[in-house]
């Protein structure tokens, strides 16, 4: 791989950065407008949504063109916005935004397919009486995309990311009626929580080692040369440098989010949401965060990387191995798993995983340019045959299963050759498709990858079976005779336009990244791309190039010869199943990685609910009745005393006032004789007494 | 016994007992009220016998004395006829036992 060219950051904001933040703050602004509008109004909250997207779209595409056209003057652009967000003492926590090529390039991407499946919604969820609130999550799910690109901080890329996690959850039980909804929502909600606590302690280890939150910021960001050798120089367990360990943390939050092995079940049962949806999660937002996040934070996770004299790497860093293995892993299995569903989203859902286990694989073999060029070619194609099906679906009236499909080439004339581009450039099909010359960079880097040769092979494999199971599914639904029930039809305009579209794009986008113009490449790590066709007469990218050719043709052959024009019963056996029925048990059931997780993760927190209700119970609450008990009886206690002895003895001293009083009170009967009497009585006792006491 | 003032001192002592009989007995308030004048004549005869009989008999101290007290006795005694009577014409009696509503 190339040594990426030093950056030189830009102190000074352009115009357009200083305005940056408006492109994630249009849609959630819009999305907190369309919150407050009633349920009928579904027509101005269509229009908001589109409108502000539309918007940071046209200001995304102005960046993106600062960005060239700094580019193109041979200056790279880094223009960062920081403030402080609080001040403690001398600790503040900062906070900003940044326009460099990556950020500009995944805000092109992420407002225009965006921006397609919200016209493409329109038309889907015409008939959803919960419009304009699939607008507002809508909105919001894009604008927290948004804000997790265009963050500074790695702060504020976490509050995005999570606000990325609470918005898929609200669009995945969008159905929440449908308890299976309900759980996939959960589920994705929980799932990527694991991760996101692995992220949050990098981020706090981050934090700790290199004092600031920001990843660019004049020299003293943590991306930035000096912080990186600092934690390159500190030693953490396990024989990792502290970049390495805070770098593993990191993607295990991306893992999370990007559906990787041992993280990725929540990514099939998303299919539960609405397919615009699916298709925003699988293309431009959800999944694209974690390999951007990687991406952005790749400076720590490269820091340390072993360079031979001519520039070229020999060997990798720990974290980047990590994430080469995890990446290619996923990708074959993933594959593997999509060969034998039937489920028309579910086969896409895998393909999505294994193609982000491509991403990551490249992010980890070859640099940022390699993963995030498949990053955007995938988000364009994916997010065409996300919505291809959606319109199959709508077409053959919420059928999702492709053995009850079939034929429909001929019904769905616009969404059959859209949906044909779109497999082609998934399955990498030579020279025309924007998918061959992404995935073709990630196995040429994988090829000459210096660890082990392992990865290249999965790849590979990962490629052919996805040519097989593209091709499988390809021909249930659109060859063969119809099985389904009703009559399929066509899909409005305004869901088969986007299509068009992304078609375009699936097939030109490639244009940007080949060997013969790495442009994309040469875009991101700064350096100057001539057109040259030169780069195709090296050897070894010739033999690789016929290899992975092959590789994807042989793939679909072998799908056509197993699957093509034939129109099995729906009841039947799947073509596979009568030859190797055990494999094919297997795949089908994902490899039980759903039962296994629900036979340890599950049970255990099972028992550990049951064991801590118990102990609530019984230990907990069995304390706190007998503290109770005991303060019950003492209670008791006091007020025995209380009512005998106190109350007692007072009221028998008011009794003997009341008695005595009374007694008293009989003298004073207002008889003037009587009192004389007293007194004449006491006159006498008086002189008695003086009489007899005085001396003589 | 043998001087003339222990005459007059038994005659006082009858008297006062005489008043202070009355003054207890009696139902009706004139009565009561002629009683006190008994009891109060017993002590003005009192003070005239012991400063006739006493050392200095030349000086008028005894007198005086017993005018002063007569004085007081008489404006005593017309206050108290004066409640008597606003009594009798608050309750339309004189019988001091009906008269008990002054009591706390």
């Amino acid at each position: 791989m190339q040594e990426s060219t030093l950056f030189i950051p830009q102190i000074s904001a352009s115009a357009i950065t200083g305005i940056l933040w408006l492109i994630p703050a249009l849609p959630i602004v819009a999305s907190g407008a369309i919150a407050l509008m009633k349920q009928p109004l579904r027509k101005p909250a269509a229009t908001l949504a589109i409108g502000s997207l539309a918007c940071s779209l046209v200001l995304a595409l102005v960046a993106f063109g600062h960005v060239v056209a700094g580019w193109a003057h041979g200056a790279a652009v880094r223009e960062t916005v920081n403030f402080t967000w609080i001040q403690v003492g001398t600790a503040h926590v900062d906070l900003g935004w940044v326009l460099d090529p990556l950020a500009a390039v995944m805000l092109v991407m992420v407002c225009f397919v965006g921006l397609l499946i919200f016209i493409y919604s329109v038309g889907y969820m015409a008939h959803d009486e919960n419009f304009t609130r699939f607008f507002c999550f809508l909105s919001l799910f894009a604008g927290a995309m948004l804000g997790v690109v265009i963050s500074n901080s790695i702060l504020l890329l976490f509050m995005c990311w999570e606000l990325v996690g609470l918005t898929s959850y609200l669009l995945i039980g969008f159905w929440y009626q449908k308890p299976s909804a309900a759980a996939a929502a959960k589920k994705a909600f929980l799932t990527t929580r694991v991760g996101d606590v692995f992220f949050l302690l990098g981020i706090v280890w981050l934090f700790a080692q290199t004092g600031t939150l920001l990843f660019y910021n004049a020299g003293a960001g943590s991306m930035e040369a000096l912080q990186l050798l600092l934690l390159r120089g500190t030693p953490s367990h396990l024989g990792l440098t502290a970049a390495g360990a805070i770098g593993l943390l990191i993607f295990a939050g991306a893992a999370g989010k990007s559906g990787q092995l041992p993280l990725h079940v929540w990514l099939p049962d998303a299919m539960e949401g609405p397919t615009p949806v699916s298709a925003l999660i699988h293309a431009a937002t959800m999944v694209a965060a974690g390999v951007y996040l990687v991406a952005r934070v790749y400076p720590l996770m490269q820091v340390g990387m072993p360079f031979s004299a001519g520039g070229g790497a020999i060997g990798s860093t720990t974290a980047l191995t990590v994430v080469t293995w995890v990446g290619a892993s996923t990708a074959l299995f993933a594959a593997l798993i999509a060969v034998a569903q039937n489920d028309i989203k579910r086969i896409l859902a895998y393909s999505t995983i294994s193609q982000l286990g491509y991403m990551m694989a490249g992010l980890g073999i070859g640099g940022v340019a390699v993963g995030m060029f498949h990053l955007i070619t995938h988000a364009f194609f994916k997010a065409l045959l996300f919505m291809g099906a959606g319109s199959v679906i709508h077409g053959c009236h919420d059928e999702q299963d492709i053995r009850r499909m079939g034929g429909l080439r001929a019904e769905m004339r616009w969404t059959f050759l859209t949906y044909a581009v779109g497999m082609l450039a998934l399955c990498g099909f030579p020279l025309f498709f924007s998918g061959f010359w992404s995935k073709d960079a990630i196995l040429e880097a994988a090829q000459g990858w210096s660890v082990a040769r392992a990865p290249f092979y999965m790849l590979a494999g990962g490629a052919l079976l996805t040519a097989f199971y593209m091709t499988r599914q390809v021909s249930y639904v659109f060859f063969g005779k119809w099985r389904g029930h009703g009559h399929a039809h066509e899909s409005p305009a305004v869901m088969t336009m986007p299509l068009a579209i992304l078609a375009f794009f699936a097939i030109f986008l490639g244009a940007i990244g080949t060997p013969a113009w790495p442009w994309f490449r040469a875009f991101l790590e700064n350096y100057d791309a001539p057109v040259s066709f030169a780069g195709f007469a090296e050897p070894d990218l010739m033999t690789l190039m016929l290899t992975s050719s092959a590789i994807v043709i042989a793939g679909l052959l072998l799908g056509w010869w197993i699957y093509g024009n034939k129109s099995p019963r729906p009841e039947e056996q799947d073509a596979l199943e009568k030859v190797m029925p055990p494999v094919w048990t297997v795949l089908a059931h994902k490899f039980y990685i759903d039962e296994l997780y629900g036979v340890t993760v599950i049970a255990f927190y099972w028992a550990s609910a049951h064991v801590a209700d118990w102990l609530d119970r019984r230990v907990w609450g069995g304390a706190v009745a007998a503290v109770a008990w005991l303060f019950r009886g003492f209670a008791q206690l006091s007020r025995l005393f209380d009512v005998h002895w106190v109350d007692g003895s007072f009221d028998k001293g008011c009794e003997e006032l009341a008695s005595g009083g009374g007694l008293a009170a009989r003298v004073q009967s207002g008889r003037v004789q009587m009192y004389l009497r007293l007194l004449a009585l006491a006159v006498v006792v008086l002189a008695a007494i003086l009489l007899w006491s005085s001396p003589r | 016994m043998a001087t003339p003032l222990a005459g007059y001192l038994l005659v006082a002592a009858l008297l006062f007992a005489i008043g202070l009989a009355g003054a207890l007995t009696r139902r009706n308030a004139i009565l009561v009220l002629i009683g006190i004048e008994l009891m109060l004549n017993a002590a003005n005869l009192n003070l005239i016998a012991f400063w006739r009989y006493g050392p200095h008999p030349e000086a008028l101290t005894g007198m005086m004395f017993a005018i002063f007290s007569i004085a007081v006795a008489a404006a005593e005694a017309a206050v108290g006829l004066g409640l008597v009577i606003s009594i009798h014409r608050h309750t339309q009696t004189v019988d001091i036992d009906q008269i008990n509503r002054l009591k706390g």
